[in-house]
């Protein structure tokens, strides 16, 4: 009898592949099948943990960027706001 | 919110005539939000709203031209494995000093993306709203999110990369 064959995933992705999935990844937006590719990758691979590294590394220091914008005033304000708000819609 | 509002204009004191007027805003329409969204998103929908139309007033000159490939292709032989694979430098941000230097390049970085890469990233990752929030904001699908932050910080890490050191 012949048996049904499902489609075969290539063996390994590629790195230059692998660079376009890293935000997908990290925002857990893989598939199951996907996200076991891209770690059997990054397991093998001598240079895409590093390019991972770096992916982290940016992203934390755009979150560091300091949070310059809002006087105390401004900030104040805002909370009042919130607070007023929050009362109004109890 | 300065910083949002500053990619859209042309100078810092046009975006805060646009934070002023975000705040006024906000004060008149209080009354009439209805608490369908968190008041963050809600806030940062108006900012955007204004600040693109401000922007449109006084338009600034293009940024750089959108860079379809997260890394340059001629860094990848013709099997797609790295050639020019990228080096180590990731310890050296955890030099405060250096972090801070680093930081001040990302952020005028930030204002040299294209228009919805820079609303995203900033957004996500230095206001910190969440993915559902940024859609909500700017009216995205998750997956037109995701390739908007992905353009973004590839772009981002293409910057931090030449300023240790690599192509």
């Amino acid at each position: 009898m012949p048996r049904l064959r499902l489609p075969s995933l290539p063996a390994d992705l590629a790195c230059q592949k692998l660079v376009e999935l890293v935000t997908d990844y990290l925002e857990g937006a893989l598939s199951r099948r996907d996200r076991k590719r891209f770690e059997r990758h990054l397991a093998g691979c001598p240079h895409c943990p590093e390019y991972l590294a770096q992916m982290r590394a940016t992203i934390d220091l755009t979150g560091r960027i300091t949070p310059d914008d809002l006087t105390p005033q401004m900030r104040q304000d805002f909370i009042e706001l919130f607070r007023r708000w929050q009362a109004d819609d109890e | 919110m300065l910083r949002l509002a500053a990619g859209y204009v042309p100078s810092q004191a046009v975006a805060e005539e646009v934070v002023q007027d975000t705040w006024l805003a906000v004060l008149r329409g209080v009354s009439r939000f209805e608490g369908r969204s968190s008041v963050r998103t809600w806030l940062f929908r108006i900012l955007v709203n204004r600040a693109r139309t401000a922007g449109e007033r006084e338009r600034r000159a293009m940024a750089v031209p959108d860079p379809a490939a997260a890394v340059d292709p001629a860094r990848f032989d013709p099997s797609g494995s790295w050639s020019l694979p990228p080096e180590h430098w990731v310890d050296l941000v955890d030099d405060r000093l250096i972090a801070q230097q680093m930081a001040g390049r990302v952020r005028s970085a930030i204002m040299d993306l294209p228009a919805q890469q820079r609303e995203v990233v900033t957004l996500r990752d230095v206001e910190g709203l969440t993915s559902g929030e940024v859609c909500d904001v700017l009216d995205l699908t998750e997956a037109n999110q995701r390739v908007l932050l992905h353009r973004g910080r590839s772009r981002l890490r293409q910057v931090l990369e030449s300023e240790f050191g690599r192509p």
